[in-house]
């Protein structure tokens, strides 16, 4: 019998019964993890024994859902992609879209879900509508592997040329929308104070915004140009806060004066941390900078005295206009800021002139950035980031040129450090932690390293929509997380990644497209 | 901070370079056994050897990618200090010392364009104009007639390598022999005194190899500095250098002109020994 079979040759398998038979496996796996942690729902009434309600009908969906996803991608990778496509999309607008409208609490889901009665089936396949919109995002999944499979299919039959030309108008099309979008993106930032929807909730999340987007073209500096990897970027920021509380409570400096100390002392922390680790390559300088996020954050935490350990430090001085206090009742012969303009007094007025701060500052890193690319040093970071033995044997001093990166990186983080202890009035270890350096970094690759416009769509995507979001309450960090997969899966180098020489030849006016291959 | 200097490094007027008793050691293993051998100005001296001779091992301690486990290397350039190259840095050879070098496999920041390749080899000099960056952000105007300059010098070089239509395109993007030339033009953009080159017609057509030598030539005639030149095919390197010297297994097995080295009966039991394995 085995002889028979094995003298007729391997047969290559079937694609309709492998993907059947993996689809076959994920049922039962699905089965057994999820009916006892789905189907029973333990509830505990006023008055009552704990008793449980059951849910067969979710366990059922989910046991043909997931092996239905499963089989459409396995699918795919036989080279059948059209399932996949079209049964990705179905899923994904019939699943994805009421979900959303009833997370939001739209009435119309009534309409779409009816549990009442048992009898009439309902549209959808699960009560809450979170767990559909989560459904939804599989289903996408399912429909993204049908589309990349599709892709790789005619771009593995490309050249390099084409590769490299499709590549190249990419990066165009990022270019010519980072020069509408920045323009754009400022003008709006500017004016949204003075329109109707800028009230007081909006101005307070793009403040927050607004520091992460400065922490962003900060890290930039150092992730982006010179191609160092930071997981501590965090410490500075904590360091620059401090200085300010310090200086604010201990000194009674206000704001203005403290912001170049506190600048000048984050970056002083950027060169003693990186003096001596600078010398590290790749991932050890990273796990090196983790372990100093930490260092910094566990010192705050234990230096009582000094720090305020745990507690923090609060009563750290608010922001005033420039020595001008934003107060209802100025001192005896002093002015406030509503009575030299002629104002009513409102606590607004300061959270607006906070705002204007932020993007002055931000404005500032942006502005130095993208001067100090063009300049000599600007150029060995990239050098650097490209190729260190060469620029060593160019007679580049690699860790001088690695220390003023860090260290003008550590100083814009100071600067964002005391602009956040202002904000707050308070500062403690716990706004300090490794999330916050997993956060700013995440800004600077989302964005695609090295652009600035990108980095900041990129905060207002990571920082705006989790506050936006915070009416998902729960599952907010989940759609965050993947809006994250999403970005990385579609726009493997970041939402908007170009790069423009730091000095040309000849000029603006493009060559004709053949250049490169020309002179072979 | 230049290398301590007690006696004169170089007693002979045009010798440049001067490396004397240089052994390299990786473990057991004898890179470098014992080399001396002395390089001229105004000449192309060739390095030549089979696979594995240590040519390369020569090369990364002349430029300070090594630290040699025992020797000298004495650097004497017109009009400059003398420089004892074993005892420095890598970096500083190339910033003060003034030897440039190109790499086997091609180094070039791929990323950045053509004409940023040869800006970034001058780095040193703008650095210094740009008073280490501050007067440089305030825009004044010595820098920009220091960057311009630069810039002016990058353009010649890049002429002179029939590059200037790409200048603006990525240098990874360029084709491989187009690569070679600009790694060449960026080690001179650094203005070295000693340019030394790792194998720079592996992997050229006979008419690109034809058009390096005539380039090296030209270097070597025009600047008046001198050339290491390293190659594993001992007929390109023939033709073209001043004085040759051959390594074998870390030894030096001959040295002298391409005339005496074509009839040495060591080197050449070395090359056919080599084609025998081959
Ligand atoms: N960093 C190193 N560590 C250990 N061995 C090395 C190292 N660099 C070179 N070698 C060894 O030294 C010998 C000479 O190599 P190399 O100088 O590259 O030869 P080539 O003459 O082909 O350039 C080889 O046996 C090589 O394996
Ligand atoms: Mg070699």
């Amino acid at each position: 019998m085995t002889d028979m079979t094995l003298s007729a040759g391997p047969k290559a398998p079937s694609p309709l019964v492998e993907a059947a038979k993996d689809a076959v496996f994920a049922a039962i796996l699905v089965f057994l993890l999820s009916w006892l942690m789905i189907g029973y729902q333990t509830q505990v009434l006023q008055g009552q024994p704990m008793s449980y309600v059951t849910r067969y009908s979710d366990v059922l969906w989910a046991v043909f859902l997931i092996p239905a996803g499963r089989f459409l991608m396995t699918l795919t990778r036989f080279d059948r992609t059209l399932p996949a496509v079209i049964g990705g999309a179905l899923g994904f607008i019939y699943l994805f879209i009421p979900g959303v409208l009833g997370v939001l609490e739209v009435p119309v889901y009534g309409e779409f879900f009816v549990t009442v009665d048992p009898l009439q089936p309902d549209i959808l396949p699960f009560e809450q509508p979170m767990v559909n919109v989560i459904f939804g995002i599989g289903a996408f999944f399912v429909l993204a592997a049908g589309l990349r499979a599709r892709r790789k299919k005619t771009v593995g039959a490309q050249t390099l040329e084409v590769r490299e030309a499709a590549e190249a108008r990419q990066a165009r099309i990022s270019k010519n929308l980072s020069s509408i979008l920045g323009p754009l993106l400022i003008a709006v930032a500017l004016i949204i104070p003075f329109t109707p929807w800028g009230d007081r909730k909006l101005v307070d999340t793009l403040i927050l915004v607004m520091t992460y987007v400065m922490l962003g073209w900060g890290l930039n500096i150092v992730v982006g140009l010179a191609g160092l990897l930071d997981l501590g970027y965090v410490a500075f920021y904590a360091v620059g806060a401090y200085t300010y509380a310090k200086l604010s409570i201990d000194l009674g400096l206000d704001f203005w004066a403290s912001l170049p100390i506190a600048g000048a002392i984050a970056a002083t922390f950027g060169v003693a941390l990186g003096f001596p680790v600078l010398r590290l390559r790749g991932d050890y300088l990273a796990i090196v900078t983790l372990g100093f996020g930490e260092i910094i954050r566990i010192i705050l935490i234990n230096w009582q005295i000094f720090t305020g350990g745990p507690n923090g430090l609060g009563n750290i001085a608010k922001i005033d206009f420039f020595g001008i206090p934003f107060e209802r009742n100025p001192k005896e012969g002093e002015l406030a800021f509503h009575t030299l303009f002629g104002l009513d007094f409102s606590p607004v007025h300061r959270i607006y002139f906070l705002y204007y701060v932020i993007i002055a500052l931000a404005l500032v890193t942006n502005f130095v950035t993208i001067r100090l690319r063009r300049m000599p040093i600007g150029r060995a970071w990239e050098a650097l980031r490209e190729d260190e033995t060469a620029c060593r044997a160019l007679g580049i001093n690699p860790t001088n040129t690695k220390l003023t990166a860090f260290a003008l990186g550590a100083m814009f983080a100071g600067f964002a450090g005391s602009f956040f202890a202002t904000r707050q009035g308070f500062v403690s270890p716990e706004s300090f932690t490794f999330i916050e350096s997993a956060v700013i970094l995440a800004i600077v690759v989302l964005g695609g390293m090295g652009s600035q416009v990108g980095v900041a769509l990129a905060a207002i995507l990571l920082i705006g929509l989790p506050e936006v979001l915070r009416e998902l309450s729960l599952y907010r960090m989940l759609v965050f997380g993947g809006v994250m997969v999403l970005i990385m899966l579609l726009r493997p180098k970041g939402l908007l990644s170009f790069r423009v020489p730091t000095i040309q030849l000849h000029g603006k006016k493009a060559l004709p497209p053949t250049t490169a291959g020309a002179v072979k | 901070m230049s290398a301590p200097m007690n006696a004169p490094a170089i007693a002979t007027g045009d010798t440049l370079l001067e490396v004397e008793r240089l052994t390299m050691r990786f473990g057991g293993l004898v890179a470098i056994n014992d080399v001396s051998f002395s390089a001229k100005k105004r000449q192309i001296t060739g390095v030549i050897g089979p696979n594995g001779a240590g040519k390369t091992t020569l090369f990364n301690c002349i430029t300070g990618f090594y630290k040699p486990t025992v020797g000298r290397i004495a650097l004497q350039a017109e009009g400059r200090d003398p420089f004892l190259l074993e005892r420095m840095d890598g970096f500083r050879i190339g910033q003060r010392a003034k030897v440039a070098r190109t790499f086997q496999n091609i180094r070039l920041f791929p990323g950045m364009s053509v004409l940023e390749n040869l800006m970034v080899a001058q780095h040193n000099k703008l650095m210094h104009a740009s008073g280490w960056t501050v007067l440089g952000l305030l825009g004044l105007p010595s820098f920009r007639h220091a960057e311009a300059a630069a810039k002016e010098m990058a353009v010649r070089w890049l002429e002179r390598v029939k590059l200037t239509r790409v200048a603006d395109e990525p240098a990874g993007s360029l084709p491989y022999g187009d690569q070679r030339r600009l790694e060449i033009a960026r080690a001179m953009c650094t203005e070295p005194v000693l340019l030394c080159l790792d194998e720079p017609a592996a992997g050229l057509n006979p008419k690109e190899s034809g058009e390096l030598n005539a380039l090296l030539l030209s270097i070597r005639d025009e600047f008046g500095i001198g050339l290491l030149l390293i190659e594993h095919d001992m007929s390109v390197v023939m033709g073209i250098s001043d004085h040759i010297v051959v390594l074998d297994y870390g030894s030096k097995i001959a040295d002298g002109t391409p005339a005496e080295i074509r009839n040495d009966p060591a080197v050449i039991r070395a090359y056919l020994g080599e084609e025998d394995t081959e």
